[in-house]
């Protein structure tokens, strides 16, 4: 298969996000697979225990690990990780962006929320002064 | 229901014939206990001439597994009861651990089958140590080096009757 459809894979050093358990909305790294229900996964910089996770419950991402034994341990991981900064890819692509904003949305409380309807007025007050200037 | 696997360790009541008996032990997979028990004396019933009654449990425990985090190829011999004759079998299975091993033989065999847990004997429970003495194509298939596969197109239930975009399948 030399030009496949398909551009994220379950394989070792894939990075996935968890979509639920304790640890959900975190990232990891696929460890090992165990079969193709189930894989190892496991995220020492984010706070995410090794342990077996069925794909069900994970979204691949577009971001992987280049290099990665299978079967790699806790410490390997957490090297590899640091080493190509992937949690900081994670951390500026517009997937994460996009739901660290729809927490914070979903996270405010009534006043932060005036404040919000407050500055978006502001901000189309000047948007709608300046085109009546420029029309 | 997870299952555990015990050392169930048992022997006949001392009697004036024979004052000292062989003490006999036995690895049974069972959810407890009290189910663990139970088939180490349906099993050492079929072997030795002793029963519940006639005999006395020295001592249960939980055998935990050495590295729960290593997966492992298990090939499992087992001798089951069909609706017209009893067979023997060997399967295998890639997991984390022995009793998750056995789970999974319980619930395929009741699936492909139709066997249920009374009809099922486990005779032996292997750690497979080479990569080539795998058996079976559909174990063999997932040590392939630089495994990797895509999960298309992936299905998932909408929380919502009516929603604005087509859900993505990947």
């Amino acid at each position: 298969m030399t030009d496949s459809t398909f551009k994220r894979f379950v394989e070792v050093g894939r990075v996935v996000l968890l979509k639920s358990g304790p640890s959900a909305g975190k990232i990891a790294v696929i460890a090992e697979i165990i079969d193709h229900n189930r894989a190892i996964i496991d995220g020492p910089t984010t706070g995410v225990p090794r342990q077996s996770f069925p794909y069900r419950h994970l979204t691949l991402t577009p971001i992987a690990l280049t290099k990665l034994p299978r079967g790699a341990g806790s410490g390997v991981i957490r090297k590899q990780v640091e080493k190509e900064g992937t949690v900081a890819k994670w951390e500026s692509s517009t997937w994460a962006k996009k739901r660290a904003a729809m927490e914070k949305r979903r996270s405010l409380n009534d006043f932060e929320r005036f404040s919000v309807m407050v500055t978006k007025k502001q901000r189309r007050d000047v948007v709608r002064k300046t085109l009546a200037k420029a029309a | 229901m997870g299952l555990k696997e015990f050392q169930v360790v048992g022997r006949h009541l001392p009697t004036t014939n024979d004052p000292n008996p062989k003490i006999y032990r036995m690895r049974i997979f069972a959810p407890n206990e009290v189910v663990a028990k139970s088939r180490f004396w349906y099993f050492l019933r079929q072997l030795k001439k002793v029963k519940k009654a006639s005999g006395e449990i020295i001592g249960v425990n939980v055998i935990h597994e050495a590295k729960p985090l290593k997966v492992k190829n298990f090939g499992i011999w087992l001798r089951y009861d069909s609706r017209s004759g009893t067979h023997n079998m060997y399967k295998e299975f890639r997991d984390l651990s022995r009793a998750d091993a056995v789970k999974s033989l319980y619930q395929d065999m009741a699936a492909r089958h139709r066997a249920r847990f009374r009809s099922i004997h486990i005779l032996r429970v292997v750690e497979i140590a080479k990569t080539d003495d795998v058996r079976r194509p559909y174990i063999k298939q997932l040590l392939t080096p630089n495994l990797k596969f895509p999960l298309p197109h992936r299905v998932g239930k909408s929380a919502a009757t009516f929603v604005a975009h087509r859900p993505s399948t990947f």
